[in-house]
């Protein structure tokens, strides 16, 4: 029995049989709302436990590196991120829970990466720290953890100017790319929770990050992420801060809306 | 370009769902098929499917088990469904391994490529007639 036989048999099925039905709803592109699991529900319990417990967390110490960066006054404005913002337990608080946002100076959405460099560079007048350098993940997991716990917002949902930039993520998920012409769909709508040569699919939410990824002993960024994926698929991938990646992130975000924000996550 | 990559690849000749004539003239060897089916950066086959092979600790639940595709169907079947698994089921996941047209984004270092050469397609179609116990 070929597979869209079983989806069409699953989907007649559904309404009576919906625990027992081994495919997912693929077809219909997104996952059912309350069917949405975060990586963290596929992994071990050992790697669970390290990122709920923030001595173990190594996410933990970029967080630190980046309340001191937080404090620090820096640039030819002799400001520090504080200067202008205070106590990040207030002013920080949810705020990676609603980016990318739309930045009315360039007209499109940026990632929470962008905003920091922007502040850097137009508020601190300092140089612009480079994506995935230590002092940008350590900020953007300072300000990411302010966030933990709370529901990624609906950003595009709610704000009309997204709505062409979130089809473009939509769209670019949904295209099959790369020599093994695969789409991210095809393995986190259509396959998530199955075998990838013993890793586990997962959805694909953008919970966690920036992460502390045990296979690359390091933090990196979402973007990072997606350009590993996209790499596996060898698909040509994109410049960091590349606008193409931001409107993936922004269909993620949406995608995940409701999700609570983990960040700094752990993944193996 | 396209032209001229196009004509890198042999051409072959599609029977009903079949390419019953070898792409290459020299007899697929099932051994060498068995290394490439194995090996996570060439065949690719056991990120998604899972085979006879012991002593791979990691394969994939995303495809049909390996075993028993020797008796499933014929030389002709298989060697289609390497080549081009898409003419069979039109959105499969499994990718193309000797095509190189109607793709998007491709990476710069597999650009214009088959994903195997046909004579590793020819190995790796002897290797699967080879497996006729079913799972
Ligand atoms: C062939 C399967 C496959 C494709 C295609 C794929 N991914 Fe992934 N993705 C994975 C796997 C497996 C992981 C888990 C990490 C790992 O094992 O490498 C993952 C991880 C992720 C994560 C991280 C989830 C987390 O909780 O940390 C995101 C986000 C993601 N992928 C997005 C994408 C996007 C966007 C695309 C397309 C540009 C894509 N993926 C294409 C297999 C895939
Ligand atoms: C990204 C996933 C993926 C990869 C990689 C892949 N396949 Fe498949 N393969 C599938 C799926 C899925 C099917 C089932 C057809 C369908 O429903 O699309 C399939 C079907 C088959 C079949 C027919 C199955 C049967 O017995 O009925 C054979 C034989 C096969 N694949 C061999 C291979 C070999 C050999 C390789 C590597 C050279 C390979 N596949 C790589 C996903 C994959």
């Amino acid at each position: 029995m070929t597979r869209s036989i079983a989806r069409g048999l699953c989907a007649a099925a559904a309404v009576a049989l919906i625990l027992s039905c081994p495919i997912r709803s693929g077809d219909a592109g997104n996952i059912p709302l309350d069917q949405r699991r975060s990586s963290y529900e596929l992994m071990s319990p050992p790697t669970r436990a390290m990122q709920d417990d923030d001595t173990a967390n190594p996410g933990t110490l970029w967080v630190l590196d980046g309340e001191a960066l937080w404090q620090r006054e820096s640039g030819a404005a002799g400001q520090a991120c504080a200067g202008c913002h205070g106590d990040a337990a207030q002013s920080m608080k949810g705020v990676a829970a609603r980016y990318p946002a739309f930045d009315a100076s360039s007209g499109r959405p940026i990632d929470l990466e962008q905003r920091i460099v922007d502040c850097r560079v137009e508020r601190q007048r300092a140089p612009a720290p480079a994506r995935e350098s230590k002092e940008l993940l350590a900020l953007t997991a300072f300000v990411a953890r302010q966030s933990r716990g709370m529901a990624i917002e609906d950003v595009a949902g709610k704000d009309e100017r997204l709505r062409p930039f979130l089809e473009s993520g939509r769209a670019a998920f949904e295209q099959r790319q790369g020599q093994l012409n695969l789409s991210c769909a095809n393995c986190h709508d259509d396959n998530w929770g199955r075998s990838l040569a013993g890793n586990a699919v997962p959805q694909g939410h953008p919970t966690g990050y920036p992460i502390y990824r045990l296979e690359w002993q390091g933090m990196g960024s979402l973007q990072r992420r997606l350009r590993n994926c996209m790499i596996g698929m060898r698909a040509e991938t994109y410049a960091y801060g590349s606008p193409e990646y931001v409107d993936l992130q922004l269909y993620l975000a949406w995608r995940a809306r409701g999700m609570p924000v983990e960040a700094p996550g752990v993944r193996p | 370009m396209a032209a001229e990559a196009q004509n890198a690849l042999t051409d072959y000749k599609v029977v009903d769902d079949a390419i019953p004539a070898p792409l290459t003239d020299r007899k697929g060897d099932p051994e060498a098929g068995r290394a490439i089916v194995a090996n996570r950066q060439v065949g690719l086959c056991l990120l998604c499917h899972t085979g006879p092979f012991p002593e791979e600790r990691f394969q994939g639940d995303l495809a049909p088990d390996l075993r028993g595709a020797g008796g499933r169907w014929n030389e002709g079947q298989l060697r289609l469904r390497i080549v081009d698994s898409s003419r069979i089921v039109k959105d499969t996941i499994m990718p193309s391994f000797y095509r190189i047209d109607g793709f998007h984004r491709v990476a710069p270092a597999f650009r214009g490529k088959p994903i195997l050469s046909a004579q590793q397609i020819e190995d790796v179609v002897a290797f699967l007639q080879t497996l006729k116990d079913q799972p």
